[in-house]
């Protein structure tokens, strides 16, 4: 689970950051798009990378759904027997909503992808130039879609808060003197990754970007 | 005080149970939660009916018998504190509580809220042992042990085997009880020519009992007694892992 989530997280990283190219106009994020496309020439050929990267992503987000799963299905063997009286959540929110947030995620992500990769439900798909998507998938009157988007990153946000901690521990990597120093740097991490996610629909939103 | 409980009855490991009811009038809020259980059961005998089973011995903290979910919570509301050692006071007047047993594949229940937790001795057997000549005590300075490795072998020590911590686990798993054992062997210079071997041992036991696998949820320190902490378990990952990393060279 650590070794794929990271995995998953040096996309987001990149992903984020690349997505902040359009505040620097169309011409500049639909060049960046275009070079994602290329890089590796010429000895790769056109969108081989991409390809690359999207089947190791592929394999790490079903390797981690897969063992996601199984743990699952381990915590229901091991607890055949439900409470009757359930208590609050004593340890994290993060922590227990990783299972109904990881589905939620995963649901996003196949929209994601048919929204703004493939176009099937972009209301005025136009490859290549994702500037324009992008202004019209959020425009003011596709609200809901912006909030979906929004939702869907700050449940991603609160998935990561968990996930980093848990990867870090779960490689044998804190301690009692760094646990508080883990915490912070997550919540830090997090925190920059959801605002840099959300500048870009709300940038549409309100007419920064149009 | 007037209480209302809602007891999980069961009459042997076959039985389906259930929950039953039952009012008392006249509860002290100095009694302990226990000796409120007494005088249920005092009564339910009176009236012919057989009393309800729960575990105890000590009743002061220290022996791990005690394991009563109350409210849906391993050891009741108060924090790092024992079924035992909590007291009415802790409730109002007209409250309804639930008990109900720890709930575990690895623990069945046998009778009402007791379970039996046989699986934490296979753990323990699997590896909770050093090999030191025994017999005679030896000179308290022959084996010098730093004093930040003999107080964190002490904190995880304090742990009581009470399975607390499976109980509140949303996984179910035993991985903080594995862990309190592994960390307080493994600290101290006693316990590090089995140290690897141990972990790995005591890691296999753990799963072949049935518990669930860790997902750092932190459920179990907050219900633990004791409060061993959570990184225990991260430092059980890491001797894990070294010693998982190591055998695989070892049979290249
Ligand atoms: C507000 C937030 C986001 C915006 C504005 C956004 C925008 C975009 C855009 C414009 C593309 C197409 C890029 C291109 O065609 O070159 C894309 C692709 C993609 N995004 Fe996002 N994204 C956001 C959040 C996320 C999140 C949170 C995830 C993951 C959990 C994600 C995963 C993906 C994936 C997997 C692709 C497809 C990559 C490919 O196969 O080419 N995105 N995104
Ligand atoms: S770790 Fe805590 S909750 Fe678990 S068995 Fe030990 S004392 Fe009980
Ligand atoms: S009865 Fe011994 S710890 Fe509660």
């Amino acid at each position: 689970m650590a070794v794929t989530g990271a995995v998953l997280v040096l996309y987001l990283v990149a992903h984020m950051l690349g997505n902040l190219k359009v505040f620097f106009g169309p011409e500049e994020i639909n060049e960046y798009a275009a070079w994602l496309r290329t890089i590796g020439s010429p000895v790769l050929h056109h969108e081989w990378f991409l390809w690359i990267m999207r089947v190791v992503l592929l394999a790490s987000l079903i390797l981690h759904i897969t063992m996601a799963a199984q743990l699952t299905a381990r915590a229901r063997r091991a607890r055949p027997a439900r409470y009757r009286h359930r208590a609050k959540v004593q340890g994290s929110y993060a922590a227990r909503t990783m299972r109904w947030g990881g589905v939620i995620i995963a649901l996003f992500v196949i929209y994601h992808v048919l929204d703004l990769t493939t176009g099937t439900v972009h209301p005025e798909y136009e490859h290549g130039d994702v500037y324009g998507n992008l202004a019209a998938d959020f425009a003011p009157e596709r609200w809901y879609v912006t909030l979906f988007y929004v939702l869907a990153v700050v449940a991603v946000g609160f998935h990561l808060r968990h996930g980093l901690v848990s990867a870090v521990q779960s490689l044998g990597l804190s301690s009692p003197q760094r646990a508080r120093a883990l915490h912070l740097a997550a919540s830090a991490f997090v925190v920059v990754l959801v605002a840099g996610y959300l500048s870009v629909p709300f940038a549409v939103t309100v007419g920064l970007v149009d | 005080m007037k209480i209302t409980l809602r007891v999980w009855r069961q009459k042997g490991p076959e039985d389906e149970g259930r929950m039953v009811e039952y009012r008392l009038d006249d509860v002290s809020p100095d009694m302990s939660f226990l000796e409120m259980l007494d005088v249920l059961n005092e009564k339910l005998i009176l009236e012919g009916e057989d009393p309800i089973a729960f575990d105890h011995d000590c009743r002061e903290g220290i022996c791990g018998m005690c394991s009563l979910v109350i409210n849906g919570t391993p050891h009741g509301p108060e924090k790092a504190t024992t079924t035992c050692q909590l007291h009415m006071r802790k409730f109002k007047d007209g409250d309804v509580i639930t008990v109900e047993p720890w709930r575990a594949k690895a623990f069945p229940v046998i009778k009402d809220l007791v379970v039996d937790r046989s699986a934490f001795d296979k753990i323990i057997e699997a590896g909770g042992y050093i090999s030191a000549p025994t017999g005679s005590a030896p000179d308290a300075h022959s084996v010098p042990v730093p004093k930040p490795a003999a107080d964190a072998a002490f904190e995880a020590a304090e742990c009581i085997g009470c399975g607390a911590c499976v109980a509140a686990c949303p996984n179910g798993s035993a991985m903080l009880f594995t862990a309190a054992k592994v960390t307080h062997l493994g600290l101290l210079p006693q316990g590090q020519p089995e140290r690897y071997d141990r972990v790995v041992k005591m890691v296999e036991a753990h799963d072949e009992a049935g518990f669930g696998g860790c997902t750092v949820t932190g459920e179990c320190t907050a219900a633990c007694p004791k409060g061993i902490p959570l990184d225990t378990i991260t430092r059980l990952n890491r001797d894990y892992l070294a010693a998982t990393a190591g055998r695989r060279k070892k049979t290249r």
